[in-house]
């Protein structure tokens, strides 16, 4: 994969690559947006993780797997899906320590109405990192398998 | 014939389960077998929302208003039995029995969300076995591959 | 009981989040695990644990009776509620046990099986598979059971994936299975949509008192009641919706087989048990057609064929695999004829059979450690090239014919006497038949193994090379448990007749 901003000029994606750029932060923004309206409206973590793993998936559909391995390096990956786990799990446990059932958010706070609040915070962002991350994973393994498709086989 | 009609759904729902189900058995590529798969899936998806359909029913979001259960000692807005909505903050209430909005069931749908996660863990899973299965037999025809396994056991050895 | 009181309060009353909590939450700690020691030790550590608990819950349950744990302090219906009672509390030890004796097992044989940088996913699999088993079996919301079979599902279908690195053939084995696996899993969700709609509510105890309300239900309820009964039955691999079963026992790595085989189906027929009996309820006129007819019919049908097939198996893994689904009909016939006496004889079945096949092939994975044995014909003097290996095989395999002193025997036993007691004489034939049969084909390798001399290669006689102690133990212990069932039979008969009795409501 070149590097885009030395072939400028003789980039065939020039008009595709300028716009994913554009949208990319949009998306991000939205699968947030998305997140954390998932409190008051439709939305939460599955959603918003999906959502925020197109984002990169789109970068790396426009600017090559290699490009967004780089942006988001699989290491990562494995880290990313545990971390979304033991926050969604971490959340219960510590609710196991503050006298209350497993995932009762209601012990987690002063009152109970906080403590939900708190609580489906934490658990919304762990699912969030999880979905996104094994989002990508998929991407990531299927697209690895196969050689790249080069500007020139277009 | 009017029934049929009026009870479209059920009838959508049926022909993609009967196209998936098909699909499964009657196709011997293993991509097509998934793909089938698929759509037998999301067959009992669309069943699972249209049963929660309520006919002239709102999104079930917080509406502003409405019955009060009444407020705890902290002045947070009580719903249902002991079932408290943190975001409430006591203006806001679900649509309840109580009140005069009609609303469609959520449970399905939040239901259908995890049946979708279900799904696709699947299929991922079972495209990434067709990926294994073609880098060692080198194809996807399901005749293909029992025929090299036929011969693998005749002579215990791989080609 | 005494042993209770070494047990902390904070175990009894949230053991059974904690059941499923741990395995998950270890899962994914577990895949990050870099090295492979760490992975087996941690699995280990939390397979122990989790027996631990379970044997608690068990004594707890026997102690107070049933127990129902809210999930996230949301009170059933409406909240998702985990129950331990007579009928789950057995299962749950089980399961418990096995993936322990199981983890053991695996510390040799994913070494010589599992890629170095393959072992730690695959222990984070095994434990995402316990805890979808723990959690499937613990659970009393019906859509919950649906998410636990598959996170135990879609885990297994990568365990028996992993076999690949032995036998290539594990591929379109997982393949296979996975697409049979997901269709019944499919059917068992249209299932419980359709009990939904009928009742309205999601907890299995809450189904039970409207369906009862409403005498059965209307047309609704039956089509739910057919479509759970061909989910799990695929699932449980009834018989002729058993075809996934022999490649996926054959060709996956040696502990996923015999994990599988002493939990997974046993795991489906425990849902079996619970739709049939406790959601639905035999007294309504469908559920006792379907028990006579398709439970009894399927199960008999397959206790014959599938007898008959293992017969003529060249694989030995293959052979024991079409046992199970012999094994898995007298189940069924048990469950079908649907008095106290017989449910209990089935649950015990299921319990006997799982302590008896889980050792089978943990036997059969030390053979293929040491010598690489799949086929039948490779057993010639096994019996003086792996005397204790052969030893443990032999007593489970008497065991699985139903010699009497053996697990077997007491399980085929109070099958009998309960079909006899119903007036079924024909199925007490049946019975013998297929003992007759499981003669047959155990008694074939037994030959082999013991008057045969071991094989000469390059003009020398194979000499002995018995299986590591890390094998032996696991397996012997299996032996030694279903011996130990069979001479001390009350305790285990015991819970499977309370089980029988709450389910029938004879208690």
């Amino acid at each position: 994969m070149s590097d885009p901003t030395q072939t400028f000029g003789r980039d065939p994606h020039v008009l595709l690559r300028v716009i994913a750029k554009f949208l990319i932060p949009l998306i991000a923004l939205f699968a947030f947006y998305v997140q954390f309206h998932g409190d008051y409206g439709p939305g939460g973590g599955f959603q918003a993780g999906v959502i925020l793993a197109a984002s990169v998936i789109l970068y790396a559909l426009v600017f090559g797997l290699k490009a967004a391995k780089r942006a988001f390096p699989p290491s990562l990956i494995r880290y990313g899906m545990t971390l979304g786990v033991l926050l969604y799990g971490g959340t219960g446990v510590l609710s196991w320590f503050m006298g209350g059932e497993f995932l009762n958010y209601s012990v987690l706070a002063h009152d109970a109405s906080h403590g939900q609040h708190y609580g489906i915070l934490a658990v919304e962002l762990g699912v969030l990192t999880t979905v996104t991350t094994v989002m990508i994973a998929i991407f990531y393994a299927f697209g690895s398998r196969q050689p790249e498709t080069s500007d020139e086989d277009w | 014939m009017s029934e049929l009609f009026s009870q479209y759904n059920y009838v959508i729902v049926i022909i993609l389960m009967m196209t998936g189900l098909y699909t499964v058995f009657a196709s011997r590529n293993l991509i097509k077998k998934l793909a089938g798969l698929s759509v037998f899936q999301t067959s009992v998806f669309l069943l699972y929302i249209t049963i929660g359909k309520v006919s002239g029913g709102q999104p079930p979001i917080l509406v502003e208003g409405g019955a009060s259960y009444g407020t705890d000692v902290d002045g947070h807005a009580l719903l249902e039995g002991t079932i408290q909505v943190a975001a409430g903050g006591g203006s806001y209430i679900l649509p309840g029995p109580g009140s005069d909005v009609l609303y469609s069931n959520p449970l399905p749908h939040v239901l259908i969300l995890t049946a979708i996660v279900v799904g696709v863990a699947t299929l991922s899973i079972g495209l990434a076995l067709t990926v294994r299965i073609r880098e060692v037999y080198h194809t996807i025809e399901e005749d293909e591959i029992e025929e090299k396994d036929f011969i693998y056991n005749l002579e215990g050895t791989a080609d | 009981m005494a042993l209770l009181n070494f047990i902390p309060d904070w175990l009894l009353t949230h053991g059974p989040a904690f059941l499923m909590a741990l395995p998950l939450i270890m899962a994914a700690i577990t895949s990050i695990l870099p090295n492979k020691r760490v992975a087996w030790a941690s699995t280990f550590i939390v397979t122990a644990i989790l027996t631990i608990t379970a044997f608690a819950l068990a004594l707890y349950n026997a102690e107070v009776g049933t127990t129902v744990y809210k999930m996230g302090g949301w009170a059933p219906p409406h909240g998702i509620s985990l129950v331990v009672d007579a009928l789950s509390a057995p299962v749950l030890v089980l399961i418990a046990l096995m993936s322990f004796v199981t983890v053991i097992y695996a510390l040799p044989a994913t070494v010589a099986e599992i890629k170095p940088n393959k072992r730690a996913p695959f222990y984070a699999a095994f434990l995402l598979c316990v805890a979808g088993l723990l959690g499937m079996v613990i659970t009393g919301d019906a859509f919950n059971v649906f998410v636990f079979l598959e996170v135990s599902s879609i885990s297994t279908y990568v365990l028996v994936a992993m076999g690949a690195a032995r036998d290539r053939r594990a591929l379109s084995a997982a393949y296979n299975y996975l697409i049979l696996g997901s269709i019944g899993a499919t059917f068992f969700v249209i299932g419980i949509g359709f009990l939904y709609m009928e009742t309205g509510t999601l907890n299995m105890a809450d189904m039970a008192r409207i369906l009862a309300d409403l005498d059965g239900g209307s047309r609704v309820a039956k089509v739910a009641f057919g479509f759970i009964i061909i989910g799990l039955g695929l699932k449980l691999a009834m018989f002729p919706l058993h075809t996934w079963l022999p490649g996926a026992y054959a060709y996956s790595p040696t502990p996923v087989t015999a994990f599988l085989a002493s939990t997974a189906t046993k795991a489906a027929l425990y849902l079996l048990l619970r739709f049939t009996f406790f959601v639905f309820d035999p007294s309504y006129a469908y559920v006792a057609d379907v028990l006579m007819y398709v439970l009894v019919g399927m199960g008999v049908f397959g206790m014959v064929f599938a007898s008959l097939q293992a017969i003529f198996q060249t694989d030995a893994r293959r052979m024991l695999a079409f046992s199970s689904v012999a094994q898995v009909g007298y189940m069924l016939l048990g469950i079908g004829i649907a008095t106290t006496a017989s449910v209990g004889a089935g649950y015990l079945h299921l319990i006997n059979h799982a302590v008896i096949k889980g050792g089978l092939f943990l036997a059969l994975g030390a053979m293929w450690y040491r010598f690489g044995i799949t086929r039948t014909e490779d057993f010639k003097g096994l019996g003086q090239t792996m005397p204790w290996t052969m030893g443990a095989f032999t007593i489970l395999g008497l065991s699985l014919i139903g010699v009497p002193f053996t697990a077997g025997f007491v399980s085929k036993i109070n099958l009998a006497g309960a079909a006899a007691g119903a007036g079924w004489w024909w199925a007490v034939g049946i019975i013998m038949l297929t003992s007759i049969l499981a003669l047959v084909y155990i008694g074939r390798l037994l030959l082999l193994a013991y008057f045969q001399s071991p094989p000469t290669i390059n003009g020398v006689v194979v000499e002995r090379n018995e299986a590591p102690l890390t094998m032996l133990v696991p397996m012997w212990a299996l032996a030694l448990g279903s011996i130990f069932i069979g001479v001390e039979s009350d305790a285990v008969v015991g819970a499977s007749i309370r089980a029988a009795e709450l389910l029938l409501g004879t208690g």
